[in-house]
């Protein structure tokens, strides 16, 4: 069967501007089908996603701008293939969350999540760098009304930092795209392009890459977020309306670390290699730091925002392995995370209401007796977050490791503290909300129908994908591979240009 | 005296290239003579519209002209009516509309006249259509004292209020010296070269005068000086806040955009045509200014409360940006340029059209309070300035996206990578200000729940925000049509890319 990725990427948006017209009880509704035909469009994906074929499938490839070489050329492969499922997937939840719920102006805030889910679909399937760019900044507007507009607290001050953060990085990434595509032209003579792929073919000498590269980590970098360029996070994870927050902190972040892969390592391999242990410094104290942080939080959004930061050290850290186990870890742990993360930002979210409405451990506790169900999800979902054996997290995190131990022995040694660490804060988190002593403004039975309904599809995707991780594994295997071979043949000796001049003499 | 004249042959002069600029001027004589019959109708519907028709059949001529490729200057070289200048003769045109558009109800048209403050629009788009295509420098200073002193006038037109005279004094008094610079420079350039032809300086350039002679650089110094005034290109700017706030802002919204084009046209020109052979001696100056430009438009923007200063500053940062494709010194330099203008001039319109009616409808006058709440209280408002604000931040789907990109594009292929960063590092910066608008129009108070005493008040005070939109139906008209065209040209901006390769073809000697 033949999927257009054109409709599954703007089916959100039209869904959303449709429901804008209609009135509000009917039309926040119109803006979830949005959301769960686009999840329906990806399973369907799912299920005809030819694993063993090389490259991408299902292209659109049309000359969108010609004059700037731009063209509207969107893709699949099994790098982003779980990344789109894993959008569509947590959308659902977020967005019936919101509708659900009476919330000012609500169907404007739907239309800003569906124009999001755009954004974030359009990122990952774009096969052109320009429109990547155009993309990952595009997702920058309906964030920066969503928290702006309905956020808690400081809102105005979070969003504004926020946006700033990311922008700053985007734009960076701007000029750094336009010249790779200039400079790639000007090198090899042929017409101003920027597909990713003429890119990757056509590589820049290796001193014009060292500064395109940093201008790029510095923007996917301060996506992730990994330290030091997290200063936006705890503002952000504090102001975050929660439905938000489930699609900023589960997707969103994935979004840098995708194109680390997709983008950098693929088109700048002389750069990645020289600037590899840089890269590894960066994730692997990104790691520690997070960590150490997470577990002496007493806001439960808190430690998911400093476990992010440790958690996106760790794909960092696959990817930078340059190996193609480190890397298929990677896209594994994108994914764990992401689920693992959206469930729990609906379990803080129900525990919060539970806890009179307060953001602080100190006020929950003791929830596990009334609320028995919700505390076996949660457990679930905890143990999976300290990658416990038989979670998908412990396959993602294993794969890291072996990917890191054999090339960099020392980075992947330091990082294995962090896998204990995180047993640390996601022993603390539950033990502190469900156990412990009763809180004082604890109230309330067990979890809502309609909440557990949101939250057992996550759980029981997590569950088997702990099962039964070739899922994933069998399907990412080529495509990981092909996005690293070009820096691994590097780190084996000579540049790309010279690896691939004698490849091409060989053939 | 006979004999004399009867020896002065009276060039051969091209009609139907010339039809732009004689719709324009010929328009302002007929604006002026029917305005002389009083009568209400005359004065408040049919002076307005004859202007408009006066730009709209210039627009149309411009259409039927339109051909690729380089045109010979007419009227004895003293004019070229190339794409370059019918394209800035478009964009100023519909400047102009827009600027008829908002003044409808505008207290100034009454004070100053509505004959006089018409007639003196049209005159102004005449000299900027001149000052784009002068091939000669005395062509080139008549466009510009044609462009600027209607302008002088229109911008102390509010005749009673102080800031408005403060405003036109100020423009007066800085934009003669820019002229006087320019004059000087343009008398040294003669000087060196013995002739006011573009085409003549070129080619005595490096022949009988040599690229080092100190006078020839010294005119060239002084001739872009009076350019960068014009053009507020810093440091050259410090006139430009003032005055956009102190004059009305219809006109504040006309010569934001139109004296940018017409300055910007003119310098294309004379580097391309005259200097091409110094562009050693001039690029790295003008890129230096540049740069300088980017940082102080940027950074002055930030502390402002008034939205009209606040787009001034942000004017000189565009400006800025926009001096990088002149710089290059090639086609694509200049395809870019000029795309950035339209794009520039369709943002700045929707800001100004909504800056407009909020002035006349709260208290607040032209300060940022004045927009509090508005994307709950007036969403058709809101989003054209959302749109305009975001689109001048270089936010994607918006043509600001597209425009930066072609810019940083042509930036990076003429070998100046590092203007590329410039400008980027001015968005960050711009960030600041921009989405401090759009934070206070939608993330003002939404914690206070319906019965907002704000939104209560009683329509017949006319601080209900329906009557404010419903008031003045065609600045919200203009506000949204101008967004519109910002996110079209953002999404479909290949019938832009097609004008601006026209324009290019004009300038075949750039590489």
């Amino acid at each position: 069967m033949d999927f257009s990725l054109s409709i599954l990427v703007f089916l959100p948006v039209v869904a959303a501007l449709v429901a804008t017209l209609l009135p509000s009880r009917t039309g926040r509704w119109v803006a979830v089908a949005g959301s769960v035909a686009a999840l329906a469009y990806v399973v369907a994906m799912l299920f005809e996603f030819d694993s063993s074929a090389a490259g991408l499938q299902w292209v659109t490839d049309e000359a969108w701008i010609s004059e700037l070489g731009i063209r509207y050329q969107l893709g699949v492969d099994g790098l982003n293939i779980f990344l789109l499922a894993l959008t569509a997937l947590l959308w659902v939840p977020a967005m019936i969350w919101a509708a659900h719920r009476e919330t000012d102006r609500q169907k404007l805030f739907l239309f800003h999540m569906g124009l999001a889910e755009t954004a974030v679909l359009g990122a990952f399937v774009a096969q052109d760098l320009a429109l990547f760019v155009l993309f990952f900044d595009l997702m920058l507007v309906p964030f920066y009304f969503l928290i702006g507009g309905w956020g808690i607290g400081d809102r105005v001050a979070a969003t504004t930092k926020f946006v700033i953060y990311t922008l700053v990085g985007s734009l960076l990434m701007l000029a750094a795209a336009v010249a790779l595509g200039v400079l790639t032209a000007q090198h090899s003579g042929n017409d101003l392009t920027f597909s990713i792929a003429e890119l990757a073919a056509n590589p820049l000498p290796e001193g014009t890459q060292h500064w395109i590269f940093l201008l790029f980590a510095f923007a996917f970098l301060v996506k992730a977020p990994a330290f030091p360029l997290h200063g936006w996070v705890v503002d952000t994870y504090r102001a975050t309306p929660l439905p938000v927050l489930i699609c900023l902190s589960a997707v969103l972040s994935k979004v840098g670390v995708y194109a680390f892969l997709r983008v950098v390592l693929p088109v700048l391999p002389d750069a990645s290699v020289h600037f590899q242990d840089l890269l590894l410094v960066f994730a692997v104290v990104s790691i520690l730091y997070g960590s150490i942080l997470a577990f002496s939080q007493s806001e439960p959004r808190l430690v998911l925002a400093y476990s992010s930061i440790a958690q996106l050290g760790f794909i960092t850290l696959g990817i930078f392995a340059i190996d193609d186990l480190g890397a298929q870890g990677a896209v594994m742990q994108m994914v764990n995370h992401g689920l693992v993360v959206g469930a729990l930002l609906i379990i803080i979210g129900v525990l919060t209401a539970r806890a009179g409405g307060s953001a602080s451990l100190e006020q929950m506790g003791g929830m596990a007796l009334r609320a028995p169900v919700l505390a076996t999800l949660f457990l679930i979902v905890a143990l999976a977050t300290l990658a416990m054996p038989g979670s998908p997290n412990f396959v993602g995190e294993i794969l890291i490791l072996f990917g890191g131990f054999e090339d960099k022995f020392a980075f992947a040694a330091v990082a294995s503290i962090g896998v204990a660490l995180a047993a640390v804060y996601g022993i603390r988190l539950f033990q502190r909300s469900m156990h412990h002593r009763v809180g004082p403004g604890v109230q309330g039975g067990d979890i809502s129908r309609l909440d557990l309904g949101l939250l057992l599809p996550l759980v029981a995707v997590i569950v088997a994908l702990g099962v039964y991780p070739q899922l994933i594994l069998e399907r990412t295997d080529a495509a990981t591979t092909a996005q690293v071979e070009a820096a691994i043949e590097i780190t084996d000796g000579g540049t790309a240009t010279a690896a691939r001049t004698d490849s091409e003499d060989s053939e | 005296m006979i004999d004399l004249l009867a020896a002065a042959e009276s060039p051969e002069i091209d009609y139907q290239a010339l039809a732009p600029l004689l719709a324009t001027a010929g328009g302002a004589l007929v604006v002026l003579i029917a305005s002389l019959f009083a009568g209400r109708l005359v004065q408040r519907a049919l002076v307005p519209a004859l202007t408009v028709a006066a730009l709209a059949v210039a627009i149309v001529f411009c259409a039927v002209n339109w051909t690729a490729g380089e045109a010979d200057p007419i009227i004895a070289g003293a004019l070229s009516m190339d794409t370059l200048t019918l394209a800035v003769t478009i964009l100023c045109s519909i400047g102009g509309i827009v600027a008829v558009v908002l003044s409808l109800r505008d207290g100034a048209v009454e004070t100053a006249g509505p004959g006089e403050y018409h007639t003196l629009l049209l005159a102004s788009v005449a000299g900027m259509t001149v000052l784009a295509g002068a091939e000669n420098l005395v062509t080139l200073f008549v466009g510009l004292e044609l462009l600027s002193i209607p302008l002088y006038v229109l911008c102390a037109s509010s005749v009673r209020d102080r800031r408005s005279l403060e405003s036109g004094l100020k423009y007066l008094v800085i934009g003669s010296v820019g002229s006087a610079t320019l004059l000087y420079g343009l008398a040294l350039v003669y000087g060196a070269t013995a002739s006011t032809d573009l085409a003549t300086i070129a080619a005595a350039i490096g022949d009988t005068v040599r690229v080092g002679d100190p006078l020839l650089l010294t005119g060239l110094g002084l001739t872009l000086v009076g350019l960068a005034f014009k053009a507020s290109v810093a440091p050259f700017h410090q006139w430009t806040p003032d005055v956009y706030q102190g004059a009305p802002t219809p006109i504040t919204a006309f010569m934001a955009v139109t004296t940018k084009v017409a300055a910007l046209a003119v310098t294309i020109r004379l580097t391309a045509h005259a200097f091409g052979g110094l562009e050693a001696e001039w690029a790295p100056v003008l890129a230096a200014l540049a740069t300088l430009t980017i940082v102080v438009g940027n950074v002055g923007a930030l502390t402002q409360r008034s939205l009209k200063r606040m787009l001034g500053w942000s004017g000189v940062a565009q400006a800025g940006y926009m001096l990088v494709g002149v710089i290059v010194g090639t086609e694509l330099g200049l395809r870019a340029t000029m795309f950035y203008l339209t794009a520039y001039l369709a943002m700045n319109v929707a800001a100004f059209a909504v800056v407009v009616a909020r002035e006349r409808a709260s208290e607040h006058g032209d300060d940022i309070e004045s927009l509090r709440d508005l994307g709950r209280s007036t969403p058709l408002l809101a989003w054209p300035m959302t749109i305009a604000m975001l689109g001048l931040a270089g936010f994607p789907a918006t043509a600001g996206f597209i425009g930066k990109f072609y810019l940083i594009d042509a930036a990076v292929a003429g070998d100046y990578a590092w203007l590329g960063i410039a400008i980027v590092v001015g968005s960050m910066i711009s960030l600041g200000y921009y989405l401090r608008v759009v934070a206070t129009m939608w993330m003002g108070r939404s914690e206070v729940a319906v019965g907002d005493p704000a939104r209560a008040v009683p329509a017949a005070s006319g601080g209900s925000p329906e009557t404010d939109a419903d008031a003045q139906p065609e600045v919200v008209a203009v506000a949204i049509l101008a967004a519109v065209v910002t996110v079209a040209l953002g999404i479909v901006p290949s019938p832009l890319f097609d004008a601006v390769r026209d324009v290019a073809t004009s300038f075949p000697g750039l590489s």
